[in-house]
């Protein structure tokens, strides 16, 4: 930690998660940065920088939309960045907030994640499609799902997964965002109902998959000395990583996320974690399909490789289980609007840690949280370890 | 949430509300296009696809042989330093069957879409293009596949020369 500041998380704020909403992403953002300002005690005077996620512009149609959300975020006059990294942009923001106190510079950042998807019809979908290489990729006739198909094969093959022991993982996600108040999509389901459910790209089917969303998160962080004045309840930022793969997708082996190792491997080394699974105490993987819960536990080291799907059968993972896995509901039962929902299971880490999570809380004063999420072409890990 | 927050805020909107005009709304379609240059390495792959063939490019420092070609190893971060034909067959790293579009419209007749790994090229270097002639269900992992390519005079230097990979007759008994 040498030269750098600690940095603390002191409030969060969270919007309703819905497949359309009424507001629009700048008071989407106006609406989750007043929740966290409030939680924190803290007023937008307050704040001596702010730092902003969102994801693809091609959703709003608005391509410069870090200035357009600027103002409902709060950033009127104050230094001001929109970070970027496709879907790892949720676990991101919060990383470039950190540095901006961990450096000195600052001794306070809000920190917010905004992402309206609805606005782009007749389906978002469509506009994933500029991701990819215009001249090798999109004549083929690409859709964002097919690349989760075929990594979620592979996945499977390589360690002879099956279809049910992926459907649990939706099946416990719904069933936790159940207790969520602003979960899209919680629903108590079963193994077979996801098994029966539409084939889209085999073999991801209708319920492996998570929503479109739109929906805002917020966080408040402050240096070391602001935050034991204000609080007695800090939640510290202990360690972080990030690590980009090769835009080369179709050139590596897609079983496994190498990049989401080394994001986790720099996080633990900063926070002095050396045997993960013993440590973290709650964990919120990135979890847009089912089979990415588990692929991530892998990848965050949280368990051996293909060693995820055994886990979940056993109930390891559930709330009540030795290693609690996304007791949000995650992506897949809160919703998954692209930038805010990276940004609820860093929300949903503080709340733990704190004792906050109400019907949601995990048992056994868990002192050690993850999040993490996961973008670009199946490329980038972001990783942020929490500690109260 | 924090059980310490007693209201959350947004309100939620149904697309009929959009639909039949319940709320104010405004619409718009860009009209932009796009033309994009391939590139050198990509350029010459696509020359060499209308000609009926699959090019690569080496790195004498790493020793792969890459496949999409590219000018620079993004590993050994170097010029790459030579051009080298890889075959028109491979082996299925992994595919989908896709009842999507790409406008998430479905589609009664499934796109087959794999993963092939190029031979001649290093190991796990492979390209996305879909499948034809084979029935879904007898598709597999490490199947050996070939190009079908389109006739000469329709080619224009495009990755879709190619139709699509089929099974080497071997590989589907």
């Amino acid at each position: 930690m040498f030269g750098k500041k600690r940095v603390a998380v002191v409030g969060a704020g969270l919007t309703l998660f819905r497949r359309r909403m009424k507001e629009t992403g700048k008071e989407l953002s106006w609406e989750a940065s007043k929740m966290a300002l409030d939680a924190a005690g803290m007023e937008l005077g307050d704040m001596q920088s702010v730092v902003m996620g969102t994801a693809p512009d091609a959703f709003d149609g608005v391509h410069m939309k870090g200035e357009y959300l600027a103002d409902g975020a709060g950033a009127y006059r104050k230094p001001y960045t929109r970070v970027f990294v496709g879907g790892g942009t949720g676990v991101f923001t919060p990383l470039a907030g950190w540095w901006h106190v961990a450096s000195g510079q600052f001794d306070s950042c809000l920190v917010v994640a905004e992402e309206k998807m609805s606005s782009c019809y007749p389906h978002p979908q469509f506009a994933f499609t500029t991701i990819f290489d215009p001249i090798l990729e999109r004549p083929i006739g690409m859709n964002l799902i097919w690349i989760f198909a075929l990594e979620m094969h592979r996945y499977m093959h390589k360690h002879g997964i099956k279809k049910e022991d992926i459907a649990r993982v939706s099946v416990k996600n719904k069933g936790n965002a159940l207790d969520h108040p602003c979960a899209q999509l919680g629903a108590k389901i079963t193994v077979e109902d996801v098994l029966n459910s539409e084939i889209m790209a085999w073999p991801v089917q209708r319920l492996d998959v998570s929503p479109t969303s739109d929906g805002a998160g917020a966080l408040v962080l402050v240096s070391e000395d602001v935050a034991k004045e204000i609080t007695d309840d800090p939640v510290w930022i202990d360690g972080v990583g990030w690590c980009i793969d090769g835009t080369y997708w179709t050139n590596r082996d897609l079983y496994y996320p190498d990049y989401v190792e080394c994001a986790a491997r720099m996080a633990y080394k900063m926070a002095g974690i050396k045997n993960p699974p013993k440590e973290i105490d709650v964990a919120e993987p990135y979890d847009p399909f089912d089979y990415k819960e588990l692929h991530h536990m892998e990848g965050l080291l949280l368990c051996k490789k293909g060693e995820a799907p055994k886990l979940t059968a056993e109930g390891v993972t559930q709330r009540d289980g030795d290693l609690p896995i996304n007791p949000s509901g995650g992506l897949l039962g809160v919703g998954n609007p692209i930038a805010a929902a990276g940004l609820m299971k860093v929300c949903e880490i503080f709340w733990q840690l704190r004792g906050e999570a109400g019907k949601r809380q995990i048992p056994g004063d868990p002192r050690t949280g993850l999040a993490q999420a996961w973008g670009d072409l199946m490329q980038y890990g972001s990783v942020i370890v929490m500690r109260r | 949430m924090s059980e310490k927050i007693k209201h959350y805020q947004g309100e939620a909107l149904k697309s009929a509300d959009f639909k039949e005009g319940r709320v104010p709304t405004e619409k718009w379609r860009p009209k932009v296009k796009f033309a994009w240059s391939a590139g050198i390495a990509i350029g010459k792959f696509l020359e060499e696809l209308k000609k009926g063939k699959i090019i690569a490019s080496a790195c004498s420092k790493c020793g792969r042989i890459m496949v999409p070609p590219r000018i620079y190893c993004e590993n050994c971060f170097k010029p790459t330093d030579g051009w080298k034909y890889v075959k028109d067959t491979g082996t299925i790293n992994t595919y989908s069957i896709s009842y999507l579009a790409a406008d998430a419209s479905r589609l009664k007749e499934p796109i087959l879409v794999a993963i092939i790994d190029l031979d001649g090229a290093s190991e796990g270097m492979g390209i996305i293009h879909k499948l034809g002639e084979v029935d879904k269900e007898k598709i597999k992992f490490g199947m050996k596949v070939k190009a079908v390519w389109k006739p000469k005079e329709e080619r224009v230097g495009s990755i879709t020369d190619i139709k699509y990979f089929k099974p080497l007759k071997e590989a589907i008994l």
